[in-house]
């Protein structure tokens, strides 16, 4: 019990120095999964758009499979990229394997279900008579699905809130893709599972401790988007 | 040419025909109020002609364009007309922005947008809101502002479904001096529905009475609520007192209808042997407590079965053989203590009664 409040302690004296180590590892996790988060929205919003508009056959199958995948193991996204890019990989000639690039992309399958899913029921959310009368004013079809995202744009917000919550506390694709290398992929999720192993609480507690704090920042943030 | 033409439409939503065998009109600059019962197909015959659905059958011409069939001339048709919802809805934005959307759309350029959504909210009086968010006004600001987003893009058609529905009487009443306005200032077409039969006498040069999908009746105001054409709209237009009978004689234009041992008497064209509707408005009928010197053709003597006030008038129901209703003022009925069972005399001229044949 005394190790644990010793490494509190000694937590909160890392960060309240700004430890360079520390601020290093902090800084690497949120470059990444903002990164993957954006890039993800990128993707997710407009795709979510056009299977929100259209009619076709197997649409509630697809969106049933989206929500499926909300859950899925943060390894088997690990797994999956790994044989994608591990040197025997289909991608393997592009080099990335234990790279910050290859986390990037780990993290966006990883939460491109969560985006496409949310902001599916986000749009759904939004009033029909809205669509209605952008079409009457003489608004086309792109112009009617962009007022509708501007209607939902804080649902859509909390939506992208959600998908860097995810990345930024994965732990499995960041250590098999990324192989938590120091320097260049240490992120805070593979640093408190190294310094656990080797039995460095402090460090440890202090990386813990920030990522608890982006927690409730982040949710702080999605509480005040909510409210709106 | 019309700037609407509407031929054969029907619209069907599942096995229910919600239209039947719809033909319309409209030229340029006219009010054409259509009228009817709620459910029975107004909101569904304009979002046709505003090309938000399609049809199940017909054709609709705009200016000339057949802008039935999907494609780029029907999202340039709509640009060129513009539809109010019966549910006021505005955008989660400004009053300012509200406005501006349609001109956006249509690439007007910044300043362009700013005279314009200036100029329109001065006209619709929203011009102190300019800033403020559209979804924090109330039921009768939002919907003028639903109003002003629409004639700032200057439709050549304007779209009004149920505008004053859900409305208190000084929302409404402001509405309507809006459109009235609306149709001074730039002469646009408009198309309303509206249950209320007295805002489509008010504000519409002509009517089109739609009762269960189908137009029963077009025509000027006057003429729908004087001489409806059959039964349904003479019950929809107020005609309370619908007696049938059949012609039982006629000469020089005035019939007499035997409605069951009693006559009324009527102008009508009806040959002798007609099955017939008396059609008499109940604010034609004149009751007094004794028999009075009248030039009144039909006059019944009768007992009140019911008295019932409604704002400053009075519905008098009479048992004459056969019931009748006639319409008092408040103070009047107060003056002659209208009361149940109290015998009265109720006269009407031939002349206000219309007769409509039987199917």
């Amino acid at each position: 019990m005394t190790e644990i409040w010793q490494g509190f302690i000694k937590a909160i004296e890392l960060i309240v120095s700004l430890d360079p180590e520390v601020m290093e590892i902090a800084g690497r996790s949120l470059i990444i999964s903002v990164t993957s988060a954006l890039l993800a929205s990128l993707i997710c919003i407009p795709l979510a758009s056009v299977i929100h508009f259209h009619y076709f056959p197997g649409k509630r199958i697809l969106i049933n499979l989206i929500q499926t995948f909300f859950s899925i193991p943060t390894v088997a996204i690990g797994l999956f990229v790994f044989v994608l890019f591990s040197r025997a990989g289909p991608l393997g000639g592009l080099n990335l394997m234990f790279t910050p690039t290859v986390m990037v992309l780990g993290q966006m399958i990883l939460i491109t279900p969560i985006l496409l899913g949310l902001t599916i029921s986000a749009l759904s959310g939004v009033d029909k008579t809205i669509v209605d009368t952008a079409r009457s004013l003489g608004a086309s079809g792109f112009q009617t699905a962009v007022v509708v995202l501007r209607e939902a744009r804080f649902a859509v917000m909390a939506a992208i809130i959600m998908g860097f919550g995810r990345a930024i506390s994965e732990v499995g694709i960041a250590l098999m893709v990324g192989g938590n290398i120091r320097g260049f992929t240490r992120v805070i999720t593979t640093a408190i599972s190294l310094e656990t192993s080797k039995g460095d609480l402090e460090l440890s507690i202090a990386l813990g401790t920030i990522l608890i704090l982006i927690a409730l920042m982040v949710n702080f943030a999605l509480n005040r988007i909510q409210q709106r | 040419m019309s700037l609407i033409e509407v031929i054969d439409l029907h619209q069907k939503h599942g096995e229910q025909n919600t239209l039947k065998n719809i033909n319309i009109r409209v030229d340029k600059g006219e009010t054409l109020a259509l009228i009817g019962p709620t459910g029975a197909g107004k909101t569904t015959l304009l979002r046709l002609i505003d090309l938000l659905d399609l049809p199940t059958s017909g054709k609709i011409y705009f200016d000339g364009t057949d802008v039935t069939e999907p494609g780029r001339v029907r999202l340039e048709a709509r640009r060129r007309m513009a539809f109010v919802l019966q549910k006021p809805v505005v955008f989660n934005t400004s009053v300012y922005g509200n406005i501006a959307y349609g001109l956006k759309w249509r690439g007007a350029g910044k300043n362009s947008i700013h005279q314009k959504v200036n100029s329109v909210l001065e006209m619709v009086n929203l011009s102190v809101y300019k800033d403020r968010n559209a979804r924090t006004l109330s039921g009768g600001e939002a919907q003028r502002v639903a109003i002003a987003r629409a004639i700032a893009i200057e439709p050549e058609i304007l779209l009004l479904d149920e505008p004053t529905a859900n409305l208190d009487p000084i929302s409404t009443s402001r509405i309507e001096e809006l459109i009235t306005d609306i149709v001074n200032r730039y002469n646009t077409t408009i198309i309303m529905a509206t249950h209320d039969m007295t805002q489509g006498q008010r504000l519409a040069d002509r009517i089109g009475v739609l009762i269960d999908g189908e137009i029963h009746q077009t025509g000027g105001s006057t003429e729908v609520f004087t001489s409806p054409r059959n039964r349904e709209v003479a019950e929809f237009v107020g005609i309370e007192n619908i007696i049938n009978g059949v012609i039982a004689a006629s000469k020089e234009g005035v019939v007499a209808v035997d409605i069951g041992g009693k006559v009324i008497e009527a102008v009508s064209d009806y040959p002798v042997g007609e099955e017939v509707c008396a059609c008499v408005r109940p604010e034609d009928i004149t009751l007094a407590l004794s028999p009075a010197p009248t030039s009144a053709r039909n006059s019944f003597t009768g007992e009140i079965t019911g008295v019932v006030s409604v704002g400053a008038l009075t519905h008098i129901k009479i048992d004459c053989g056969f019931p009748l209703i006639a319409l008092v003022t408040k103070r009047s009925a107060e003056e002659l203590n209208f009361e149940i069972t109290k015998r009265v005399y109720a006269t009407f001229k031939a002349t206000g009664v219309h007769t409509i044949r039987r199917d």
